[in-house]
């Protein structure tokens, strides 16, 4: 059959062209956007400290044990608690202590993440200080010793008597 | 804005035998390949049902091993939307579409041969994936990570697939927005075209819109696999949730993708046979519209269970909600239409009506689903396998069996086996009730989906619904029976076999001439 495309289909098509291209874009441009409305909204915010009401009331009548759990995924480094377990009153703020150290003979950086037993526990876990914050730096040999503060909200369900407070030390791509 | 195609001289000398079919730039040939292809991969996603329902007919492991169930739930999805449904839809509007708007062809022909051309690379990339090592991709239909971030080459041929199906598609809805908006014949405004016509070109429209990002979704899955990206893995400060809204950013609307041509063939069908114009059809094309909008909004109520706020899971709940309006409207326009109607009970009249009956059912337990905290009870259950199946099998499927049986008489020049195609409508309403309606009982009481085994108290339920799944398959047989025996011969079909219809295909003689429209008509 003989092609005889008209000029004002060429134009359509090149419009249409462009628009698909734009739209494989959007799909990039959603994932900057995704993480700045969690920033924005507060969700997903591993790496920003909690806002803790400064009339909190310790509720002494209850104890919560909490197991300090340390993990490294794929990386040459030492991470552990400087303490296993600690007990503490709802409300009351504590500080706990965890120890890294690089056994490589490279610099290498990388990037704590929490994961809390039972799961809900993210609700009522209001940290102000965490080296979770931010990616951590280790030269060759380096150890270093870093503070989590924390506080549980007393609003937590009365059930819970023991939590388990993880972490997992994940390698960052060398410039990141 | 309609430009007529100066079609000039051509003397039928195209190549014959096969290489007829691979150089066609045939809007008719290609359409035939589309429909052709699509059942071909009909019959294997089919396959793989009945391996799934085969598997799932008595409690305990007796046939798939988990691994390999999990590949064929996955592969039956991916096979049946964008190997079946989504190819047989741009068969129909390859075939028609030129037809109803009166255009010689479709705009682009060399682009149309290859959009249909990259279609069996990539079915065959779908299908081979079973034999290389590590198996097919096995994380379902929606390959969320971390599970396809892990898994073995199969998980790579699917990704490339759908490379080549989105690549497909946009070209196919290029050609077919770009014909629809230039080529219609002198005299036919939009606001006269036929519905089908409409719903494909807001159908092409969202296919533009959709299918780059999930082009760019895969992509980014593939980068994640082989080149340290991070997108989606969380050791890299990635987020899998994320994949989940960028895919169903085009998931959803691609089920709708897969509904709007269906809404435009029954359109087409239940006029005809109810002998009146269509009740309310300017309300029918904003109606389409504004569900085409709408989808583009509610993608998340695919993921309530993902940890969003709760202002997130109202908003969301609310705008899959207000989808419903726009859908019941087409509903009460097509029984308003039938309404005091001439009606007779003609096949494609059939499988519309069914498909009226069944989508509903389908549509109200989406609304179900749709509700935040049922969500959560029913989420990843039986219950919305019932559902989706009811508006994909008796929805879109349907449409497309009723669409062949409308347009068969047109295409081949005999008219089909009436009683067979009657006892394939009927035993495919039987069954396939059979087969899904025991779902929704079974995903309420909490059977999930993607298992291989189940406790026993769900034995009876699935029993009957593998008996209806089967049933289902082996009547396909006879759909296929029914279209061979009617390409071979028939009583001859009058040029315009349905008394009530109305749109310009029926101007043309049966079977519809090699080529058609090259002046165009005039619409009055």
């Amino acid at each position: 059959m003989t092609q005889s495309v008209t000029k004002i289909n060429i134009v359509m098509s090149k419009k249409l062209l462009i628009f698909t291209v734009v739209m494989f874009c959007f799909g990039y441009a959603l994932v900057p956007m995704y993480e700045k409305f969690c920033e924005v909204t507060g969700i997903n915010n591993l790496l920003q400290p909690d806002v803790v009401d400064k009339n909190i009331k310790v509720d002494m009548s209850r104890t919560i044990a909490i197991e300090l759990d340390a993990n490294v995924r794929g990386m040459p480094w030492q991470f552990k608690p400087l303490q296993s377990n600690v007990k503490i009153h709802p409300g009351e703020s504590i500080e706990v202590m965890y120890e890294i150290r690089n056994d490589s003979d490279q610099e290498i950086s990388g990037q704590a993440i929490p994961s809390y037993s039972p799961r809900f526990l993210e609700k009522y876990m209001k940290k102000f200080e965490c080296f979770c914050f931010t990616k951590q730096v280790l030269k060759p040999g380096e150890a270093r010793q870093m503070p989590v503060k924390f506080v549980i909200d007393p609003q937590i369900p009365v059930d819970v008597n023991t939590v388990t407070i993880s972490y997992t030390f994940f390698a960052l791509q060398p410039g990141k | 804005m309609a430009v007529v195609q100066d079609v000039h001289g051509h003397h039928d000398h195209h190549p014959s035998g096969i290489m007829r079919w691979v150089m066609t730039t045939n809007h008719k040939d290609i359409g035939t390949m589309y429909l052709w292809f699509s059942f071909a991969m009909f019959m294997v996603g089919g396959f793989l049902a009945m391996g799934i329902r085969a598997e799932l007919f008595m409690p305990g492991i007796q046939i798939l091993e988990p691994q390999l169930f999990n590949s064929f739930t996955t592969l039956h999805g991916l096979i049946m939307v964008f190997g079946a449904i989504m190819p047989a839809f741009v068969g129909l509007a390859n075939w028609q579409v030129p037809l109803m708007v009166g255009a010689p062809d479709m705009a682009f022909a060399r682009m149309n041969n290859w959009s249909f051309w990259l279609l069996p690379v990539a079915g065959l990339l779908l299908i081979s994936s079973f034999f290389v090592p590590g198996g097919a991709a096995a994380g379902g239909w929606t390959f969320y990570p971390p599970l396809s971030a892990q898994g073995g080459l199969g998980v790579d041929m699917m990704i490339f697939a759908i490379h080549i199906l989105g690549a497909s598609s946009i070209m196919g809805s290029i050609n077919i927005i770009t014909t629809i908006l230039n080529m219609r014949a002198p005299g036919m405004t939009l606001m006269k075209m036929p519905l089908f016509v409409w719903t494909w070109l807001i159908t092409a429209y969202l296919l533009v819109l959709v299918m780059p990002v999930l082009a760019g979704c895969v992509t980014m899955l593939l980068t994640d696999r082989h080149f340290g990206t991070t997108f989606f893995n969380a050791a890299g400060g990635g987020d899998p949730v994320l994949f989940q809204h960028i895919f169903w950013f085009f998931g959803h609307p691609e089920v709708y993708i897969m509904i709007l041509p269906a809404f435009g063939i029954v359109s087409e069908i239940i006029p005809t046979f109810s002998r009146k114009p269509l009740f309310g059809y300017s309300s029918m094309v904003y109606a389409t519209a504004s569900i085409a909008i709408l989808s583009c909004v509610v993608w998340a109520h695919h993921m309530f269970t993902v940890g969003m706020p709760a202002v997130g899971q109202l908003f969301f709940m609310y705008a899959t909600m207000l989808i419903a309006v726009p859908t019941g409207v087409k509903v009460f326009n097509w029984t308003a239409t039938m309404w005091r109607g001439s009606m007779t009970f003609e096949t494609p009249m059939l499988f519309s009506i069914g498909f009226v009956f069944l989508f509903v059912i389908g549509g109200f337990s989406g609304v179900v689903c749709a509700i935040v905290p049922i969500d959560i009870q029913v989420q990843d259950t039986y219950y919305v396998i019932a559902h989706f199946h009811y508006v994909l099998v008796s929805g879109a499927l349907f449409s497309i069996f009723g669409a062949v049986y409308y347009w068969l008489p047109k295409w081949t020049g005999h008219m089909y086996d009436t009683k067979l195609a009657n006892l394939h409508f009927w035993l495919s309403m039987i069954f396939f009730n059979v087969a899904f309606f025991v779902q929704h009982f079974l995903g309420l009481a909490g059977m999930p989906r993607r298992i291989p085994d189940y406790s026993l108290q769900f034995a009876d339920f699935n029993m009957i619904s593998s008996i209806g799944a089967f049933g289902f398959g082996l009547t396909q047989l006879l759909f296929l029976y029914v279209v061979i025996k009617c390409i071979r011969g028939g009583e001859k079909a009058a040029d315009k076999p349905w008394e009530g219809a109305t749109t310009l295909e029926w101007t043309l003689p049966s079977p519809a001439p090699y080529h058609s429209f090259e002046t165009p008509p005039v619409i009055k």
